[in-house]
């Protein structure tokens, strides 16, 4: 395997990494204001992901700054072409985190409300965001043969990119409280439960529908077929055992779903990395896009070493903060 | 106004206030683990409380450095995507380590602190603090070595088929000696932030609240008022030797610094000109001589560049334009931060003797001065920053790339003001919250000497120290 290929895995890799991390503590974002019916049931909430969503979020900023040094164009043409999504994506993010850390910074009511809504659309939005970004990439955009997108807004807007915006959200939102069953006790626990039965199906239907238009209708690949059939497999699967109340089975599904979804969307652009719908001279490839050898030995090297540590570290909070969560009020 | 200025103000703009966060985080985690080992170290309960009062400020501001720090990153692709296109190769190698090395480290580690006070044993709590610290002062020197890499680019060689630098030698680059010494002083100025704050608000309580916790807040305010010190100290050594440094690798900025137009030997330092600073006419100067000389080069009678024979040899070697920076941003920004980081050493040094043998500071002007000491340095950096991203214009990479060839050529003025508009206003906001937060939670104190213990006896309650 040349360079540029492994790196492609690599940055695939920290994306699959990202989404099924970030993907429940969004959920959890999510459901906070929603299913969290008082004060004590929300700080609940936020105590299941308050360890780790700092954490699951540098994901991003590793797969982000991976793109940069792999592909300095993907990284180019992604970020100044998804201009406005991008920006949202940010305001999200930036009220998100610090929603999280002020919320609890005062003992009234009315301040806790509002951070309550900076969580719910600082979770939501993103998640819809990446959906919208992520079909937009597979599907391709227009670019000129210097690889600098010409389209507009509208051009983002199509309904396959609108479908990958729900099925991302209603996924995460899934994740999301199946995490939170497995992590709660007592009522919070059941009800969280009773919550992903009843969406479930839902999100699901999403998933295989925006996979089978991916698959069938933007490209082909049958290793994306295979990675798209698993990624239904483990979807229903995670319902089922949600079903039987095997909370730790029904969240291996809900993050094999993702994860394997995600790979799909990867192996459906392989050996694209971003296609044009325009000038056919635009498409980014693998080749085109890629950073000089030397760049991606060293950047080999230094993943090679550190991510296995991060993945080490990581787990143990994980293992640390195992234990479920009960209410106090 | 085009989509290039706005992009201009929204990278200033954005990049001025997340350093505003960055210097307490850098500086104030180090100071917290601090306090945290003398805590295990002696078993005081003092170091404890001490420990979460400041830890309590230390992540209320932790929160704005992280989020604002995103929007730098995603910055560079949608502002300046020619500009990431043409240093790709090289420039994003050191960010995504320092995404790989330190954001990991600084974000899961703190994570366990906050959340870990009741779940892991004591040792290994300690050890978090100083690792999420170690990440957060490694992810400077990283963003550091790529911001030193546009001052003075190295460890690589033209790609004449791309026409844009590729990697030769990622050490180079990271042992920059921009870098080398950019990055003490970078780190020097965050613990002269943080420990300038220690000052303020202990002098606050120590002046105020004279009956509570009299002996923590002394502690804190001589442990604030010595990091300060030796900081000042610290940022008056490394600046004089990246002055050198500068005056080698950038003469321009260093001229422009000084706003000196004819090359002079010996150079005397402008200590102040009311003038034109286009050098045409001159109210009122007032200048010591050699000492710019010595400044610049060492040697008190060593030649410093002017503006206008740079002006003609870079003329010369680039092509018609101008070469220069915006000079009196650059000579009033320099003098700002020299002034600003001076008076906060002075105003230490003096909260420090007069609090001498158990006395308390009284004089009124220097606990006005104390209480806002922590704008001092925000304002010196600031300046800083200022001072040495202007002083690089009208390069983006000094010597291979002009600013106003790095934007983003997809991107439209409507796009980049909405941004700009967008980011200014929620920035705006969260800064009055913050700052309000801040002082809610610096005036209210320590808090009471026993932590309140666990309300249930399980392990499985979410009833920990840190939790939200």
């Amino acid at each position: 395997m040349d360079l540029p290929t492994f790196w492609f895995l690599a940055i695939a890799f920290l994306f699959i990494g990202y989404f099924v991390l970030e993907g429940f503590d969004f959920g959890v974002g999510v459901l906070m204001r929603t299913f969290g019916r008082d004060d004590a049931e929300r700080r609940l909430l936020l105590n299941t992901i308050g360890p780790v969503w700092d954490g699951n979020e540098v994901w991003l900023i590793t797969a982000a700054g991976g793109m940069f040094a792999a592909f300095p164009h993907w990284y180019a043409s992604v970020f100044s072409g998804f201009y406005l999504p991008m920006l949202l994506v940010l305001l999200a993010l930036i009220v998100r985190g610090v929603a999280f850390e002020f919320r609890g910074k005062r003992d009234d009511a009315a301040w806790r409300a509002r951070w309550d809504w900076g969580i719910l659309c600082g979770s939501l939005l993103p998640a819809l965001l990446w959906g919208l970004i992520f079909a937009n990439v597979v599907r391709g955009v227009p670019l000129a043969a210097d690889h600098e997108y010409t389209g507009g807004l509208v051009d983002l807007l199509n309904p396959f990119a609108l479908l990958g915006a729900a099925t991302f959200a209603a996924v995460f939102v899934l994740h999301g409280a199946v995490f939170v069953a497995l992590k709660t006790t007592g009522s919070v626990r059941a009800r969280a439960n009773a919550l992903a039965a009843r969406f479930g199906p839902v999100a699901v239907a999403l998933l295989v529908g925006f996979l089978a238009w991916m698959l069938i209708g933007v490209r082909r690949d049958p290793a994306a077929v295979g990675l798209g059939i698993a990624a239904a497999v483990a979807a229903v699967g995670a319902l089922g055992a949600n079903r039987v109340r095997r909370e730790g089975w029904a969240f291996a599904g809900t993050a094999a779903a993702i994860g394997l979804s995600v790979a799909a969307l990867f192996a459906a652009l392989h050996p694209a990395v971003l296609p044009s719908t325009g000038d056919p001279a635009g498409t980014l490839t693998v080749a085109n896009a890629a950073a000089s050898a030397y760049s991606l030995k060293i950047m080999t090297v230094v993943a090679g070493v550190f991510l296995p540590l991060v993945l080490l570290y990581q787990g143990w909070t994980y293992w640390v903060f195992r234990r479920r969560l009960s209410l106090t009020r | 106004m085009d989509a290039l200025d706005v992009a201009r103000w929204q990278f200033g703009v954005t990049t001025v206030y997340h350093f505003l966060f960055v210097p307490l985080t850098i500086g104030l985690g180090p100071l917290v683990a601090t306090l945290q080992t003398l805590w295990h170290r002696t078993g005081n309960p003092r170091y404890l409380r001490l420990t979460h009062f400041y830890g309590k400020l230390f992540l209320i501001n932790f929160a704005m450095g992280v989020v604002t720090g995103i929007v730098q990153e995603f910055q560079f692709g949608m502002n300046w995507s020619d500009y990431s296109r043409f240093v790709g190769d090289v420039f994003g190698a050191p960010l995504a380590m320092e995404a790989l090395l330190a954001f990991f480290l600084e974000s899961t580690f703190l994570g366990l602190w906050i959340f870990g006070w009741e779940k892991l044993p004591r040792r290994i709590h300690l050890a978090t603090i100083w690792t999420a610290a170690l990440g957060s002062v490694l992810s400077m020197f990283f963003i550091l070595a790529a911001n030193s890499w546009m001052q003075n680019p190295v460890g690589f060689k033209m790609n004449p088929e791309t026409g844009r630098p590729q990697l030769t030698d990622i050490w180079a680059v990271l042992t920059n000696k921009v870098a080398l010494i950019t990055f003490p002083h970078t780190l020097a100025a965050a613990f002269l932030v943080a420990g300038a704050l220690l000052v303020a608000v202990s002098l606050w309580h120590v002046t105020r609240r004279p009956d509570t916790d009299a002996g923590e807040h002394r502690f804190a305010l001589k442990l604030g008022a010595w990091v300060t010190l030796v900081s000042s100290a610290a940022l008056v050594f490394t600046g004089d030797i990246q002055g050198k440094i500068m005056t080698e690798v950038q003469p321009m900025k260093m001229a422009a610094a000084e706003a000196l137009y004819q090359s002079e030997q010996p150079a005397s330092f402008s200590v102040l000109t009311i003038g034109t600073l286009d050098g045409s006419r001159e109210v009122f100067a007032l200048k010591l001589p050699y000492l710019l000389s010595f400044l610049a080069t060492g040697s008190p009678k060593g030649a410093v560049e002017g503006i206008n024979d740079l002006q003609a040899r870079y003329a010369a070697e680039y092509g018609p334009g101008s070469y220069s920076p915006i000079v009196p941003v650059t000579y009033w920004s320099f003098r700002v931060m020299i002034t600003l980081g001076l008076l906060a050493a002075a105003i230490a040094l003096l909260v420090l003797w007069s609090q001498r043998r158990g006395r308390t500071p009284s004089n009124r002007w220097l606990l006005r001065a104390g209480l806002i000491l922590p704008l001092l340095p925000l304002g010196a950096s600031t300046a800083g920053w200022i001072f040495t991203e202007m002083g690089r214009q009208p390069w983006i990479v000094f010597g291979e790339l002009l600013t106003r060839n790095g934007v983003s050529r997809s991107v439209s003025l409507t796009e980049v003001l909405t941004s700009f508009l967008a980011f200014t206003l929620i920035y705006g906001i969260l800064a009055l919250i913050e700052g309000r937060l801040l002082f809610r939670y610096a005036k209210a104190g320590l808090p009471p000497p026993k932590p309140k213990p666990n309300e249930a006896e399980d392990d499985d309650v979410p009833a920990l120290a840190g939790a939200y």
